[in-house]
């Protein structure tokens, strides 16, 4: 055990040493002589959250590299002088015309990554962000807002700000200040939602980074609140089959028409919840009886898709608790658990069925569903006979042994009586 | 027809010399006499395995792919395939549970003593190989707990001075434990050891028939008319066999009502899972390698544990050669409080190792 935590130990001390050596040769190749760097540093007037391992610094663009002026003097005046390019610290528009001097010009970008994208700004011109700062807002996000502007990594690099771990967090530092929002009127708890959201758990706590951040829903450069026309595209790049029947469905245009938020209107936007049988139905906590009455015809599909979901889940938990009990005896569970497996299969796919809002077809699929659950039970009873006729075996066997048990045992203290 | 077959026998090779030792062989009757059963209840454990043994090996296939799917489908498709599997896994762990129960009562009856050196190292060979025996069989059915088990016992290997990493890599045909491994250890379990297991039960048994059965000290003083003996035949064999009739009927119950599990098929590729642990037998060992400081005296904790179970068990294995250097007078107090100390520990160990 001691070898084995030893190993990994030694692992972790060779990654971290590898991992070390390959940040020491992404720093060789920032320029010990940059007098920006060396006067910043020795007045202890270097920007907050500097990171000398910002990927800008990594591919050797210092500090000349975005705010201009000459970083080969010590003069401070010679190296700010007027025809150095020296722009200060930009502000509003300047920052995304400085990003954009680079990273919008394929032609310059394409020597570290050759298929990096080049219409940030492009988007950003688009986005909400965009279109309040080209009408003067300067209080918007910018590119420094999102990326920061002296601790830049890629979005891969768990130390992003735009890690898809870490997004929620950077949109939230504006997002969620009511006081800085206050002009906007618009909420400020989507945040809070998020967190307690299945997409919120899966991300922050379950740390899956497939599960949507902000950005997987608005868009980053061309963020902007997705529209009733594009929400349930938004949701179909995760969940395809849903959004293919719900599109094909009859309620697709019915909410169309009356300018409803297809997948939003049942699951809700930030704050959405794990799925449920009983947001089908007629029940208390049914999403369909919120637009429908009793006596509609929806209702009762309602109520049919609902019955037949809900009879199902009992047959496949009926049959999985049987699958259990035979696995713990240890009897044979081998085609039970396909049947099983073929059962949940089927539930899934009904369940997928709902967005058609045709109980037709959602009956279609639990009854094959009832099938397996039923061919599941039917192997499980196979299986507890077989453990009953085992255990009779095992008394039969014992009853004779004991038989002939008895009879030695009585023959050897009859043989030594004779002694 | 019997008498028929024994006479055709004798008129051939003369055996009866033979029927004539065994009708004068006597085993003493005393308060101890419960002991002389458990080397018998081992070897009859010995035989029930390697038949389901057999039975096993027409079914089961070595190998990365197919090791784990074969027991699967002995347990499930194989009629009464899950009775063998069950036994022979049920019937190992007995078997090395009366090994030790034997072992420590030869110990304690000091039946180790002159003239049965011998008897006693033959008997320490055949412990070692059924902890052998365990330890191969083990990872044959190639779930997930016995392969980082192996995983962890080869590398416990390894950390031997010296000769360790040949012998890891010797155990482990490479680096790592591999399909190689497995195939090693199958050859290991199934040819092997059966073999040397076999010329050693041999010759246990040829030394306890030709010395007889050992008579405790306070046997020996007594006077002839006071020492109550019985025949070998038929009178201890029957016991015996009454006995072996327990055990095997013990065996079916464990069989029927706990089935062996199969577990989760091994992935080298996934983390090792929580609770990887030795069979019982090596708990003792394992815990206490675990309990070690990462540096103990001027060595390795885990040298020094493999060191000191290393010295331990030789010293074990060679009290025959080493007690008559006590005084007579506290030998056999010496030699008892030296074996109880030793089970403490073992005990102590192996509880240690599955509560904490």
């Amino acid at each position: 055990m001691k070898r084995l935590i030893m190993s990994i130990f030694c692992i972790h001390l060779a990654i971290i040493f590898m991992a070390a050596t390959a940040l020491g040769q992404e720093k060789s190749r920032f320029d010990k002589n940059d007098q920006c760097v060396i006067c910043h540093k020795d007045l202890e007037a270097m920007p907050e959250n500097f990171e000398e391992s910002d990927i800008h610094m990594q591919k050797g663009l210092s500090c000349a590299g975005c705010h201009g002026g000459d970083s080969t003097s010590d003069d401070e005046e010679v190296a700010k002088r007027k025809g150095s390019g020296f722009i200060g610290v930009p502000k509003g528009k300047a920052i995304i015309e400085m990003c954009g001097k680079c990273h919008s010009d394929i032609a310059f970008m394409r020597q570290y990554q050759p298929r990096i994208a080049t219409d940030q700004v492009q988007q950003y011109a688009k986005s909400f962000h965009g279109q309040k700062l080209a009408k003067g807002d300067t209080k918007v996000a910018t590119c420094a807002s999102c990326h920061m502007a002296h601790s830049i990594f890629p979005a891969i690099d768990p130390r992003s700000t735009i890690y898809s771990l870490n997004i929620p967090e950077t949109c939230h530092k504006c997002h969620s200040d009511e006081e800085y929002m206050k002009e906007y009127n618009i909420p400020t708890n989507q945040y809070d939602k998020y967190v307690k959201s299945v997409h919120g758990i899966a991300l922050l706590e379950k740390q899956d980074t497939g599960a949507p951040a902000c950005n997987d829903c608005h868009g980053n450069h061309g963020a902007m609140p997705p529209g009733i026309s594009s929400i349930g595209h938004i949701c179909g790049t995760c969940h395809v089959n849903n959004q293919a029947y719900f599109s094909k469905s009859k309620m697709a245009i019915e909410f169309e028409e009356a300018d409803l938020h297809a997948c939003e209107e049942c699951h809700g936007n930030h704050e959405i919840q794990k799925t449920h049988d009983d947001m089908v139905g007629t029940g208390e906590t049914s999403t369909c009886v919120e637009c429908h009455d009793e006596g509609e015809s929806a209702y009762e599909t309602a109520e049919k898709i609902h019955t037949e979901l809900i009879g199902l889940v009992t047959a496949f938990n009926s049959a999985n608790v049987l699958l259990k009990k035979i696995e713990r005896v240890g009897m044979d569970d081998l085609d039970m658990s396909y049947a099983v497996k073929d059962a949940k299969q089927r539930l899934l796919s009904a369940r997928t069925l709902v967005h058609t809002f045709d109980a037709d077809r959602v009956k279609v699929k639990t009854d094959e569903g009832l099938e397996f659950a039923k061919k599941a039970l039917a192997f499980g009873k196979e299986e507890l006979d077989e453990l009953d006729f085992r255990r009779f075996g095992f008394g039969i066997a014992t009853f004779f042994m004991t038989i002939v048990l008895v009879a030695l045992y009585f023959k050897i203290k009859d043989m030594e009586r004779d002694e | 027809m019997f008498k028929k077959t024994i006479d055709w026998l004798d008129e051939r090779f003369n055996i009866q010399p033979l029927f004539e030792f065994m009708s004068h062989k006597e085993v003493p009757v005393h308060k101890h006499s419960l002991w002389y059963y458990m080397g018998g209840v081992a070897m009859i454990l010995f035989v029930v395995q390697a038949m389901t043994g057999m039975l096993l090996l027409l079914y089961y296939q070595p190998g990365v792919d197919s090791a784990y799917e074969s027991i699967r489908f002995i347990t499930t498709k194989v009629s009464f395939g899950w009775l063998f599997r069950s036994v022979h896994s049920w019937s190992a762990n007995l078997m090395v549970f009366f090994v030790f129960v034997h072992m420590f009562s030869a110990f304690f009856t000091r039946t180790y003593a002159k003239p049965r050196e011998l008897t006693w190292v033959t008997g320490a060979v055949l412990f070692l190989l059924a902890m052998v025996f365990g330890f191969s069989g083990y990872l044959l059915p190639w779930n997930e707990l016995a392969f980082f088990a192996t995983k962890v016992g080869t590398d416990i290997a390894g950390a031997v001075p010296i000769i360790g990493e040949p012998i890891k890599v010797l155990l482990r045909g490479g680096d790592s434990v591999t399909g190689a491994t497995l195939s090693r250890f199958y050859a290991f379990h199934i040819a092997l050891l059966p073999a040397i297991f076999t010329v050693m039960l041999f010759l246990h048994l040829l030394f306890v028939q030709r010395q007889g059965m050992h008579e405790p000290e306070f046997f020996k003083e007594l006077p002839t008319e006071k020492k109550r003996m019985m025949p070998f035949f038929p009178n201890f064999i029957l016991r015996d066999v009454l006995l072996w009739g327990v055990i095997l009927n013990i065996l079916l119950y464990l069989a029927v009502f706990f089935p062996w599990e199969l577990g989760v098929k091994a992935d080298a590729f996934a983390p090792a899972p929580e609770g990887i642990r030795p069979e019982w037998y090596f708990m003792f060992m394992f815990q206490s390698l675990k309990l070690l400081p990462a540096h103990f005296l001027i060595m390795e904790g885990e040298v020094f544990g493999i060191l000191f179970f290393g010295i331990g068990g030789l010293v074990w294995f060679s009290v025959p050669f080493w007690d008559v250097y006590i005084k007579e007078s506290i030998r056999p107090k010496v030699l008892k409080w030296f074996g109880i100390i030793v089970i403490i520990f073992i005990l102590i160990m192996t509880a240690w190792g599955y509560l904490v």
